[in-house]
């Protein structure tokens, strides 16, 4: 029974991060799917989303500003407008040069966001990062969330520590990966309802032509800001969702590029970029093979160091780690080489009026 | 005139920041030239120089096995040859196939190859940093004795040293290829309309290929003196140049090696001299936010001016 227990947490796990890396696939599909904007600096609009989110619910702190103790959904809101506030900043300078310059500033906006948050010891605590963040349904279990409204009116403090006493101590975990996984639906549905909508039918005219695009009397540099904007909220939203799973996050090796632009970037090329499906497809797939793979190197370096006990065990996981994160980037050369429109090919959108022989060269349509 | 003030202001701050200033324009020569003919921003160009100095420590080591002491500028011989290697077998595997695509393709091919190239030292040399040469570099005694005889003191150690002539020495040289040689001449055409240099006859792979061994021998120097500067190999250093360098050639003009110099120069004086008390005595920019310095210069000329101080491309 424990054993399943394990394994049933482990799945969930899975999903949780899973899920919070389907968000940031989801918001880069907006971005670079629909808009074909090159963004590679998701892991500073993610450290904008988690930082916000950090520094308003928790409780209050010595070691950085606030801990204003704001609730949860309000933490999450404004990560998600801090984010798309950079994302509007960066967009108004970059946006209408070529898609390099986009590519370089935004590599250069996550490091200063990276930058700022290392050296504002007194707002962030530098690199010794920020602790105890609430995180949804197990802050139920805090005394500073059941003492005060409203779960103050249901019941006293004592009844509710009897109670959460009385839960197994992973209640939180089904409840946690549920919502994220809500979460992504909800986005996943808006993101399919502004795909086919006139606006994602725009962006894709954009993307494949500007200047007809432009002709036609589009406001091209507007559109793209705005899905550069909305990418970016959904990320910060992801952002705060990912300072939630760890609770505990830091600078350096909390927003590494490596593990969070790159990852989803190869997440969503493997499933397909353009395919909203794709993109949550391709992200709990990488996300598996990612997190089995470790279970599968930890074995093969017990067998190995079984044999050569000359061999420092410990040494051999870091270097494993790095060597994982080569045939990932070696995978995602493949997939560009090879399959370059993913699992699930990006399905265009034709008008609902449209007869499916007049949608001409444009394929299949939905 | 020349009082304790001034002593600080060049020895501590002008001179650190020229040498700087040196490091990025090397860099930034590479990355102008392959964004001038390639036209793509190549994010793996840090990552190579910084597999080049490793490369350059491990000559060493390996001599240092066999009783050699090599000098950094001599090991880096053969490990330019490996960086020049690797280079060509990037274009060749990753980014030739997507030469005739939309150029956004290269630009991932590119960051993808960052990360390999990044993970696979991280693999062989490990995590940890290792110290390039041991030691305190001393100041060189017949440069301080000479200027403190005139009045005007300038300490400086011999890798500094090296760096300016060597940073002059491949300028120079590349003047010389660029303005004087056919193949030079050839990669200024391609810069300038790649349709008009192929018609006119102009053998297009061989000019890439002139491109990345000249982007290999500019990014390996850039490499190995920054860890003869700083005396330690990060696997993040290729990285954390990335950015200065990009800021160095936009600030130039892309397609302009000149510019990007030029560039580099202002970019590492920017950030050395931003730490300076120019107003009261606190430092008018805390040292933390010294690469935040270049990031403000690009995002500055990306408004005001993208095609660059140089009229470089503009696109």
């Amino acid at each position: 029974m424990e054993a399943y227990v394990g394994y049933f947490l482990y799945l969930l796990s899975l999903l949780t991060v899973g899920g919070i890396y389907a968000i940031f696939a989801l918001g880069l599909n907006v971005q670079w799917g629909f808009a074909g904007l090159f963004n590679v600096g998701i892991v500073g609009f993610a450290a904008v989303g988690a930082y916000t989110y950090a520094l308003l619910t928790t409780a209050s702190s010595t070691f950085h500003i606030g801990g204003f103790g704001l609730p949860l959904p309000i933490g999450m809101f404004v990560g998600m407008v801090m984010s798309a506030i950079v994302a509007g900043f960066i967009g108004l300078i970059c946006i209408r040069l070529r898609a390099d310059y986009l590519a370089i500033a935004t590599i250069g906006i996550a490091e200063i966001i990276k930058l700022i948050l290392k050296n504002e010891t007194d707002i962030t605590n530098g690199p010794r990062g920020v602790n105890k963040i609430p995180r949804m349904w197990e802050h139920f279990s805090e005394e500073r969330f059941y003492s005060s409204w409203p779960m103050s009116w249901f019941g006293t403090p004592e009844n509710w520590e009897a109670f959460f006493d009385s839960l197994p101590n992973w209640y939180w975990q089904p409840l946690f990966a549920g919502t994220i996984l809500l979460i992504m639906y909800i986005i996943y549905r808006m993101l399919e309802r502004a795909r086919t909508a006139p606006w994602g039918r725009m962006m894709t005219a954009i993307r494949e032509n500007e200047p007809a695009a432009r002709a036609s009397g589009k406001d091209v540099t507007r559109r793209r800001i705005e899905a550069f904007v909305i990418g970016a909220a959904i990320m910060g939203l992801a952002g705060a969702l990912f300072a939630q799973h760890l609770r505990l996050i830091e600078p350096t090796n909390t927003f590494d590029p490596a593990k969070v632009t790159f990852l989803t970037w190869v997440m969503l090329i493997l499933g397909g970029s353009g395919n909203n499906r794709g993109a949550i497809l391709g992200a709990f797939l990488i996300w598996t093979i990612w997190s089995a793979s470790e279970l599968v190197i930890t074995g093969a370096i017990d067998l190995i160091s079984n044999f050569f006990s000359t061999l420092d065990p410990s040494i051999l996981q870091t270097r494993a780690g790095f060597l994982r994160m080569m045939l990932i980037g070696i995978l995602m050369q493949v997939i560009l080489q090879r399959y370059p429109s993913g699992i699930l090919p990006e399905v265009r959108p034709a008008s609902p009026k449209a007869d499916n022989k007049d949608a001409g060269s444009t394929g299949v349509t939905k | 005139m020349w009082d304790a003030y001034l002593f600080e202001f060049v020895n501590f701050y002008l001179i650190p920041g020229l040498v700087l200033g040196c490091i990025y324009a090397l860099g930034a020569i590479g990355i102008t030239l392959t964004f001038g003919i390639l036209r793509f921003a190549n994010f793996a160009h840090g990552e190579i120089m910084m597999s080049g100095a490793y490369l350059t420590w491990t000559v060493m080591a390996i001599a240092g096995y066999a009783g050699l002491t090599l000098h950094p500028l001599v090991a880096m011989v053969p490990a330019t040859f490996l960086v020049i290697l690797l280079f060509l077998g990037t274009d060749r595997y990753f980014y030739k196939p997507f030469r005739k695509e939309d150029t956004i393709k290269v630009v991932m091919a590119s960051f993808g190859m960052m990360l390999i190239i990044r993970s696979l030292v991280q693999v062989i040399w490990g995590p940890n940093q290792i110290a390039f040469v041991r030691g305190i570099a001393k100041p060189n005694e017949a440069l301080r004795d000479f200027t403190g005889n005139i009045g005007a003191m300038i300490i400086m150690p011999n890798k500094h040293l090296f760096i300016f002539a060597g940073t002059l020495i491949i300028v120079v040289a590349l003047g010389y290829l660029l303005n004087r040689t056919r193949i030079g001449k050839a990669m200024r055409a391609v810069s300038d309309s790649p349709d008009l240099a192929h018609v006119t006859g102009i053998n297009v792979d061989n000019v890439i290929r002139a491109t990345w061994i000249v982007g290999g021998i500019c990014a390996m120097a850039a490499g190995v003196f920054l860890v003869m500067d700083t005396q330690m190999l990060e696997t993040t250093m290729g990285f954390r140049m990335l950015l200065p360098m990009f800021a160095a050639a936009i600030l130039g003009g892309i397609g302009k090696p000149y510019g990007a110099v030029a560039g580099g120069l202002i970019i590492g004086l920017a950030e050395e001299l931003s730490a300076y008390p120019w107003i009261g005595g606190a430092p008018l920019l805390s040292p933390g936010y010294k690469t935040g310095v270049a990031f403000a210069i690009m995002v500055v000329m990306l408004i005001v001016r993208p095609q660059g101080l140089f009229k470089g491309r503009s696109f």
